[in-house]
Order: structure tokens, then sequence, then C-alpha cells
């Protein structure tokens, strides 16, 4: 009895002599509290409270009509997700008022669209500046190093995720999987993804934007992120290639751009060296078609 | 007398060969391996040409390279031949489940159906989500009509009266090529009123998310198109019975209903003249990670996953000795160490059996260099910050796992906490409304399956460095020295 009781006493012994030198201090928390992206609450500020009238414009009003027709009458509170985009795109974020505009057109309480623009991530409830950088740094992406493009982007604009540059012309942000993997590492700056980035071609798109943006006296918090040209009605045939050639760019008023897409060599998603497939002569709906009679 | 060291021999070499073979290991009903048909897929077999941007994306293009030719013929046939069509084909959802399409489209056209002055939506799904995958991006962006006809086919084999299709909110560009192809086939008349002459009113609209993973999800996906937060439903209900706006409707994957026309054009026997049985036809493959040259590129099913990446992904970084571990079905289905890769085939059956899964065939490539443990810690931090909130097991899990996980990557934990971990997987696993909840598990316990002396060496190193083992929960071996509030028993 006692070999099996002398280890349990030697232990408790030292437990007890432990106890009384020990300094009686409790800890709750021992890492540093981790807020999340934004708070889910609206707190008044200079640039967003409700004394700040917002309407829609003439034009976004007959895009309102046209959206209101793609859902069932009866279901008007469907297009809440929409309208809140160009309220945000109008807007430059999705302020108090924006949110409030829209559920009086909707017919829908104030409530259910907080709930929906605090759901979503893509909704800003913060003032963006007139670039939002979105890194994405999700395992395939940071198997291709996106730890090297998010320190060029950091070391560049001189801020970490979540910030906003002093002139308001950046908003870095980091982001989950955007769906460009074969392209990966990649930002999206606005709508626009630019992808087979290497750091310095990520700090030559952020020089780019930026002294174009001061050549075209585009200033920080401009409302209307960049963008705003795919709000024109679709009219017309397209023809050609839709694709943009990556590294190409645009240029104009002196100020020159990098056209989104990859900034490597490549078109899109096709492999780098040269094409494994699709390289033969392409067929077409008569070259193919059933031979059996049943259609 | 359990087991002879005979029958012990016996019951491990069938064990293996039986792996090698591919038979299943578990108890369902399989007679014999599936069978293998005709193997190199030709570029006259492919049905996405436009893969890499050969031409346009407008009508004209589409209409020369085989969209919309003899589609009025294809809806006048009726929805019973297009349905037996598609079963035909052996087409399985691609969207990650797997899911037999034929039958799922046949539960829209249940008892009566004719009798219900209901509409019915097509709800398609282009929120692509998934880390690795990239393949519906391809198809709308380029090849936005073959997705327009399918939704008019596919819509008239469910008998629906109009289809949405849910594109994810960062794809704004994809969206404008969308919306500019739809507007082009109601201009055409391939569309709306009297569809392709057809006498058949279907309508296409979109509707662009805003950003929420679990939006791909289809009852949350529905949510999400009334104008709520998208938070999956409990089902049943079924979708089918019960899902947009109250009425029946199917939520589709982009490249299952891209794909339909096509397939009934040239034969559900085509089709399935690809690929093993029962996991026919061609897929696309999205290759990212440590590879020479990622690209998203259509091959056939069941083609074995060293070939696909050798052929098209100009092989491993380093090759292929270099190569540590695979994720083959983006980034929900568990990761492959390389001795199993040797031999994988790329096919749902082949993948359930090595205890993983085809999902979205986003194959993500680690080399050696890889941190394996920070892959999967940066993945559980993902289906955190994605998790919707709704239900318990989730919300709580993914923050839990992740905490965990980020303490694995640095050492700091306890041995027993690997164990800890699996049960804590294995208790959200099947507990949650959504698949969410394995999504975020089964990463986690394939890591520990195949790499767990990784996360062993891992905490060792860290125990040695700081002069003891950890204590639970990541405290330093001396924590009660220095008065912190430890849990008892260690």
């Amino acid at each position: 009895m006692s070999s099996i009781l002398a280890p349990w006493m030697r232990r408790s012994s030292t437990r007890v002599l432990r106890a009384a030198t020990r300094e009686q201090r409790r800890t709750f928390q021992v890492a540093a509290a981790r807020r999340s992206d934004s708070l889910n609450v609206h707190r008044d500020t200079p640039e967003n409270n409700l004394s700040i009238p917002f309407k829609f414009d003439a034009q976004n009003e007959k895009l309102i009509q046209e959206v209101l027709t793609r859902y069932p009458s009866q279901y008007k509170k469907a297009a809440v997700m929409p309208l809140l985009d160009l309220g945000q795109r109008q807007h430059g974020f999705t302020s108090i008022s924006v949110m409030n505009e829209v559920a009086r057109i909707l017919e829908m309480p104030p409530m259910r669209v907080y709930e929906v623009a605090t759901f979503y991530t893509m909704y800003n409830r913060n003032p963006v500046g007139r670039f939002h950088v979105q890194c994405c740094t999700t395992t395939p992406c940071q198997l291709r190093d996106s730890d090297g493009v998010m320190k060029a982007i950091e070391e560049h604009l001189g801020i970490h995720p979540g910030e906003t540059t002093e002139d308001k012309m950046f908003t870095f942000t980091e982001v989950e999987c955007l769906g460009a993997c074969a392209n990966a590492p990649m930002v999206q700056i606005n709508d626009d993804y630019y992808e087979d980035l290497t750091p310095e071609t990520t700090k030559s798109i952020l020089t780019a934007l930026k002294e174009a943006a001061l050549k075209t006296g585009a200033g920080g918090n401009a409302p209307g992120l960049a963008g705003s040209a795919g709000q024109d009605e679709v009219s017309g045939q397209s023809s050609g290639k839709q694709l943009k050639q990556g590294g190409l760019g645009y240029s104009a008023q002196g100020a020159s751009i990098p056209a989104p897409g990859p900034m490597s060599k490549r078109t899109s998603c096709e492999p780098a060296r040269g094409l494994t497939s699709l390289n033969s002569e392409m067929w077409t709906g008569e070259s193919t078609f059933r031979k059996d009679g049943a259609l | 007398m359990l087991s002879t060291p005979a029958t012990r021999g016996l019951r491990t070499s069938s064990t293996t060969s039986a792996l090698k073979n591919g038979v299943r290991s578990m108890a369902t009903v399989q007679d014999a391996p599936p069978v293998q048909r005709q193997r190199g897929l030709q570029d006259q077999d492919r049905i996405f040409q436009n893969l890499y941007g050969h031409h346009g994306a407008d009508l004209k293009s589409a209409k020369k390279y085989g969209d919309w030719y003899k589609t009025k013929e294809m809806i006048l046939k009726g929805h019973e031949w297009l349905i037996s069509e598609i079963k035909a084909s052996g087409l399985r959802g691609r969207g990650g489940a797997g899911f037999p399409s034929g039958m799922k489209w046949s539960f829209m056209n249940f008892k009566d159906w004719d009798k219900d002055t209901k509409p019915r939506y097509l709800v398609v799904n282009a929120d692509e989500g998934e880390p690795g995958t990239c393949k519906d991006r391809e198809i709308m962006r380029k090849d936005p009509h073959k997705l327009i006809e399918g939704c008019l086919v596919a819509g008239r084999a469910m008998n629906c009266t109009a289809a949405y299709i849910y594109i994810r909110g960062e794809f704004y560009h994809e969206a404008t090529v969308l919306q500019r192809a739809i507007q082009e086939a109601y201009k055409d008349g391939l569309i709306g009123k009297n569809a392709c002459g057809s006498g058949y009113d279907f309508d296409v609209f979109l509707h662009r998310g805003m950003g929420a993973y679990v939006c791909g999800e289809e009852t949350s996906l529905i949510e999400s198109l009334e104008g709520k937060p998208g938070k999956p439903r409990l089902k049943p209900p079924f979708p089918a019975a019960v899902g947009l706006f109250g009425c029946p409707s199917t939520v589709a994957n982009v490249e299952t209903i891209a794909v339909a026309p096509t397939i009934i054009r040239r034969g559900g026997n085509w089709f399935n003249s690809f690929g093993r049985e029962r996991n026919s036809g061609t897929k696309l493959f999205c290759i990212s990670g440590h590879v020479n040259n990622p690209c998203t590129v259509e091959e056939e099913m069941s083609i074995p996953l060293k070939e696909l990446i050798e052929k098209h992904a100009g092989g491993v970084t380093g090759g292929w000795d270099n190569l540590k571990a695979i994720i083959p079905g983006g980034s929900s289905t568990p990761i492959l160490p390389k001795s199993i890769c040797d031999e994988q085939l790329m096919d749902f059956d082949a993948l359930k059996d090595s205890q993983s899964g085809l999902g979205t065939a986003a194959v993500i490539v680690m080399d050696q260099s890889t941190d394996v443990v920070r892959a999967i810690a940066r993945l559980s931090k993902f289906y955190h910050h994605e998790s919707c909130g709704q239900c318990t097991p989730c919300r709580e899990g993914s923050k839990w796992t992740e905490q965990i996980m980020h303490r694995f990557e640095q050492g700091r934990a306890r041995e027993r906490e690997i164990d800890m971990m699996q049960e804590l997987t294995k208790q959200v696993e099947g507990h949650t409304i959504c698949a969410l909840g394995e999504a975020f598990a089964w990463p986690i316990q394939g890591l520990i399956r195949h790499f767990r002396p990784e996360l062993e060496a891992r905490i060792q190193a860290t125990a040695k460095k700081s002069g003891g083992e950890m204590l639970a929960g990541g405290w330093q071996h001396d924590a009660g020295k220095h008065g912190m509030l430890i849990s008892p028993g260690q």
C-alpha cells in the first residue's frame, strides 16, 4: 500500500509547497485581442452619419428600374444586394444613409438591409481609398509567394492590412481566395484582377496607378470607384477577343497603367510554356453532330 | 487465437493488393473495379474550345464554333428525352459532390408537377470560391454562350420558367461579359419569349453575390438570392420542393450546365466513352501551386494524377521526386502524400478510396519546400473567416481549430492535443446544417492522417527549445511556477 501511496504523497507535498509560494495572480487574457475585419455595429463618424443625405443619381435610378424587373414583384427585397452595390459605387462606400435609402426604395425594414450589409464582405461600411488593394493570401497564393507580394505592398505603401494611406489613395486589405488560383499570386484593385505577380511587378502597378491618379486629378476618396465605366448600358455588338493582353496597358493624358490580367507573358490560364492542348483544328457544330439520328 | 501469423499475413497482402487494384476497401456493394475506357483525349473531344481565348466571347464566334446549333430541335424533344440523354451520358455534378445530374434534374418533374401553377427556377451556382478552383471563371469570361445555352436546355429538361445565374461579386468583368452575352441572346431571340422559335418561354437573369464563400452552398445561395444574409437552410424540404421564392428550384454548377448542350448534340454515349465507368466524361482541372506551368485544362476523367501534372503543368518544380503532397480537389478535400499521388487516378470513386475526394478538381501541388502545417493552418483561417455563424459546431469549431492549428504551426502544443484535434473535427463533421463543417474538418483530418510525424517533430523541437514539453493550451512548461492559471491534471 505504501508503495502505491508514496509517489502520490511525494507529488502532493511539492504541490502544497508550490501553492504556498505561488504569487496569486490570475490572468484572463494572454494573447492580444484580435478584432475582426470591421465592426458589425455602426458608429457615427463625420463622414458616415444619419445627417448626410443620399440619393441615387438619374443614371442609377434607371438601372434600379431595370434591376427590379429581374425579380418577382412580390419579392422586391431580392434586389437589396444589387442596389447596395450601386449605392456603394455612387457614394464610394456603403454608408448608413445608403442603407436607409435602399430600405426606403425596397420598402423593407432598415434592419434587414443592415443585416445584409454586415454579412457580405464586399460592402465597405467605412470609407476606402481611391484604390482598394486586396491581396489574396489563401494557400494556393501562399504557395506561390503571396508573402512576398504582401511585404512589397506594405513596404511600398507604408501601411498594414486594414489601413488607408494618408493621402486616401490606397486602402490595403488581406482577403481570402479570389478564384484565380492558376494565376497566383494575385491582387484585386477595385474591380480589376492583377495576376502572376512578383514583388517587383506589384510595386510597379502601385506606382503606375498613383501616378495616373495624380495626373488625371482624381483625388483620394473619390466617389464612384474605378469601374464606373461598366455601368454604361451594354449596346452594340462585341467583336474580337475579349481578353486583354497582360502587360500591354492603357495610356491617356500622359499617364499609363498596366492592363489587368496576368503580369507575365500569359494571356489567361494557359500553361506558360506553350499550349499542351487545344492547339489543333477547332470543331464546329456540324462536324461533330451525333450520327445516330436521334436528334 | 484471434489471428495466426498466417492469416494476418494473408490479410495484409490482400488489403495492399486490393488498394493497388483500386477496389473499394469499404463495405459497399461493388462487384468489380470500374472499367477503364479509352485514353488520350483529343482536341476534337474537348468541350471548352475557347478555354485559352482562341476567339471572342461574342455570339457570332460562339455560333461559328458549335454553340446554339440545332438548339430548337433539342428543346422540342421534350424533358423526358433530354433527361434520359443526360442519364445515358453518366454526367455527375461538377460542383464537388458528384451527384448524378440526370437524376437530380428528374426530381423537378415530380408527380403532378404540371398541375402546379408556380414558377420554377433553375439556379446556376457561379459563386466559385473554393481555394484552388478557377474553372467557372474561365467558362464565364470566354464561353458565356455555352452557359446560357445550357441554362435553356437544362431549364427545358426541368420545365423551368427562368434561370438565375448567381455569380460571385469579385468577378466583375466576368459578370460584364456574361451580361453582354445574355443581352445578345435576347436580341437574337435565343432566349426570352418563344426561345429559339420553339414556343417555349425562358428567361435568364444575372445576380451578383457580394463575397461570401458560404453562398456556394445551395440553400444559402437561395437565401442570398432572396435578399437575405446567406445562411444555409435546413433540409428537407429540398430546393426541388421549396426553393427560390418558395418555388421548386434546382441549383447546379456552371460546368454541369455548360456541358449539357454539347453532350446532347454529340450524344450521351460519346460523353460516356471517356473515363472509368460511373466516372465518365471530361472535366476542367485547375492546377496550381508548386508546378512549373500552373494552368486550367480540360482532360478526361480518371486520368492519372502524375500524367495530368507532367503533361499539362510541366511537372512539379524540381521533378516528381521533389513532391511532398497534393490537395486533389480544392481546399476542402483531404491532403494526399506523395506515396499515394504516385498511382492516384483522378475521379470521384478512386479519390474516395484514397480517403479524399475529387471535389472541384482543383489540384494544389506542394513540393518539399512547403510548410505543410502552415498550408493547412491557412485553410483553417479561411474557413473561420467564411463560417456564416449560424450553427454552433461550425462557428465555434472553426475558430477553435484555427487557434489550435496556429499553435501546431509553431509547435506550441502537447502531442496529445493532436488526438484531441482529431476528435474535435469528428465532432463537427456531420453535425452542421451545411457542408462547411466537413469542409474545415477534412483537411485537418487529412493532415493528421498523413503528416502526424511532422506535427510531432515540430512539437518536440519546440519543447526542446523551451526546456520542457508545453502544457495543454500552448502554455510554457513552467507557466504554473509563474503563477499562470493552467488546467489541472497535467
